[in-house]
């Protein structure tokens, strides 16, 4: 996880059916390199939004990708994050 | 009893299954025709449409009734909606939602499905539509309830129509067409979302990129004509004194014998087109997306050019062409900014460059003064007519052949199927024209091989007396893919000739409507006249030469200065 072509973004999205489906079906038609998934429910939201953290391995096509994921209806904003100390890093031993 | 959102008290509840109110959305946002094709899971739908303002048209094949819908949208600028059942019906609806979404189309597809109890258990013509039609839409929906239908009409049509149109689609369990509710008031209509802001010094400094550049071109495409800008735009070439190429889709933004028109550029464009792209130094892209078809190679598209881009899609800024300057908005609004900011200017030896480009190296249309010759056939028709006629294609050499030859005078004078290239589109598509501009003539050409992917709906434009008249280009082959056989396949003739005939005329006949075969014609171009001048449907049979080509041609995935002409060149 320390390669320098990882990048990591924070996604907001509308927790209903589909949502999902709606992103990782971008992901696939458009050939985008996924390397983790990690999602729940934002507490506090009424289960209304959930947060989705992406891995992803597409240095030269990020802007692009970030461009595409943000047209999606249900997503509500895309951040760029710091990998460091990230949901992944913190959970690494669990995919050992 | 009111439909107005305004709440006000004691107002009477009024009682709505799932398709009347599914109907009632339809109507208040002004749908006037709704294509389709009913079907065992959207009955209820075709119960609640009985009595209802809309007219339908009964397609004879789902495919056909998304592409009359797409005629319909293409044509008129609004959302369209279509109607198919569940399972084979949406399956049939795929390939014109599809199709919708690589031209930016506003069609909006309404499927039924098995009830909700049943989803899951390989029910009869039970298909997982949500998964059909999420790649191919800008957003979908499984309507879960009755009540979701207040939220998810309105907003069918405002994501259909806003920012980059495209199509959506929705499908509806039939329990939940069946579902009764009470409701107040119902929901104001879906409409176009604002346009993204963008900041004039963008715009300022596209101009004077545009002042600094002594070459500069313009490459004008489809979002010109859906934002409604074609005027602005003229203006702006003219002012600034930019000549410009033409992208598939905006073919007839500047009319054809404009002095600035350089034509269509790529694959298929004219010489001189591809070549006045190797010279210039500044390419402004408006609505265009840098479409394969259109810049050839990539990496060699206007080696000596820097790229300014407007479009409303983020996602199309640098994804095939790196920018030195981009401007997310609507284009027509950029336009409407800039013609009011700029100060004209000439280029007179940029013009006089690109004149001489254009007598060096023209675009020869052999054969033109033939009629049973591709460029002769089609000139015929439009020395026959006159501008205010709509004109549609089918896919293949024919629509290539119409998009160098005919003479485009306005935005929106042409429909095709640009990006997913759907043979099987011009009729249905022509039908759905004809439906929204009574007042027009539609010319449909097609050829054989396309014509035969939708010739069911020859009864769909029969049964509504349309103005339709379909000319098939007939060289009883699969034209474009026996070219592309000859020129890099060695010549190697696979699958491409249809061995047995179809006498069309004789098929429009049956199908209810007039057929002239010009082959056997004692008088052909009378013939051809008296046919095309009289009202209502007719199908033309014009025989031509199966070894007719469209040249120039550009390889595929070859760089655009390598054109490949013809022995007559």
């Amino acid at each position: 996880m320390s390669s320098e072509k990882i990048s990591l973004l924070k996604l907001t999205v509308n927790n209903h059916p589909g949502v999902m489906a709606h992103v990782c079906g971008l992901f696939a038609r458009r050939a985008y390199n996924l390397e983790g998934v990690m999602v729940r429910p934002i507490a506090g939201s009424s289960r209304q939004r959930s947060r989705m953290w992406l891995l992803v391995n597409e240095e030269d096509r990020l802007q692009q990708l970030i461009r595409q994921t943000e047209k999606l209806v249900d997503v509500i904003s895309v951040e760029q994050q710091e990998l460091e100390g990230s949901i992944f890093e913190q959970t690494e031993a669990f995919f050992a | 009893m009111t439909d107005s959102a305004i709440n006000i008290e004691n107002q009477p509840l009024t009682r709505y299954t799932g398709s009347q109110l599914l109907i009632k959305l339809l109507e208040r946002q002004g749908v006037t025709h709704v294509s389709g094709v009913p079907g065992g899971a959207n009955l209820p739908i075709y119960d609640a449409l009985t009595g209802s303002g809309i007219e339908h048209v009964l397609a004879r094949h789902e495919q056909g009734a998304g592409f009359i819908a797409q005629g319909m949208a293409r044509a008129s600028g609004k959302a369209q909606v279509c109607f198919a059942s569940s399972g084979p019906g949406a399956t049939n609806l795929v390939t014109a939602v599809a199709d919708a979404r690589m031209d930016s189309v506003p069609l909006i597809a309404i499927t039924g499905q098995v009830p909700q109890n049943m989803i899951g258990t390989d029910a009869f013509q039970e298909i997982d539509t949500f998964g059909l039609m999420l790649p191919i839409t800008k957003h979908n929906w499984m309507v879960r309830s009755a009540e979701e239908l207040l939220e998810v009409i309105p907003r069918a049509f405002e994501i259909a129509l806003s920012g980059r149109p495209g199509p959506v689609s929705v499908d509806i369990p039939k329990d939940v067409q069946k579902e009764t509710i009470e409701l107040e008031y119902l929901p104001e209509p879906g409409r176009r979302g604002d346009n993204p802001l963008f900041e004039s010094h963008l715009v300022a400094s596209m101009l004077e990129k545009i002042k600094n550049a002594k070459k500069p071109i313009l490459m004008i495409g489809g979002g010109i004509g859906y934002a409604d800008a074609a005027s602005e735009l003229v203006k702006f070439a003219e002012q600034l004194d930019l000549p410009a190429v033409q992208t598939l889709m905006g073919l007839g933004i500047l009319p054809h014998d404009h002095p600035l028109s350089l034509g269509m550029l790529g694959m298929h464009g004219a010489p001189y087109t591809n070549l006045v792209l190797e010279e210039c130094d500044l390419v402004v892209g408006l609505g265009v997306r840098f479409d394969d078809r259109a810049t050839g190679k990539v990496t060699e598209f206007c080696p000596q050019a820097e790229i300014v881009h407007v479009d409303i899609d983020h996602s199309e800024i640098d994804k095939i062409m790196r920018s030195s300057l981009s401007i997310r908005a609507d284009v027509g609004e950029v336009l409407e900014m800039a013609n009011g900011m700029l100060v004209p200017l000439t280029r007179p030896i940029w013009r006089k460059r690109v004149e001489q480009l254009k007598t060096n190296y023209p675009l020869i249309l052999e054969g033109e003064d033939e009629l049973f010759r591709p460029y002769g056939a089609i000139k015929a028709v439009a020395s026959l007519l006159d501008d205010s006629v709509s004109v549609t294609t089918d896919v293949g050499q024919h629509q290539m052949w119409v998009a160098q030859a005919y003479p485009f005078d306005r935005a929106g004078q042409w429909i095709s199927s640009g990006g997913l290239g759907t043979m099987g589109f011009g009729l249905p598509a022509a039908i759905g024209m004809a439906l929204v501009q009574p007042e027009r003539k539609v010319i449909c050409f097609s050829g054989d091989g396309s014509f035969l992917m939708n010739i069911q709906e020859l009864a769909t434009a029969a049964e509504h007396d349309l103005d339709i008249k379909i000319i098939i280009l007939n060289n009883r082959h699969l034209g474009l893919v026996r070219q592309q056989q000859s020129l890099f396949y060695n010549r190697n003739l696979s699958a491409v000739k249809f061995q047995q005939n179809v006498d069309y005329a004789l098929t429009a006949t049956a199908m209810g409507m007039k057929g002239v075969d010009l082959s056997t014609a004692t008088n052909p171009l009378q013939e051809l006249k008296s046919a095309l001048l009289e009202p209502g449907p007719c199908v033309i049979n014009l025989p031509i030469n199966e070894t007719e080509m469209v040249f120039p041609m550009v390889a595929p995935g070859g760089a655009n200065r390598e054109m490949i002409y013809g022995e007559g060149a």
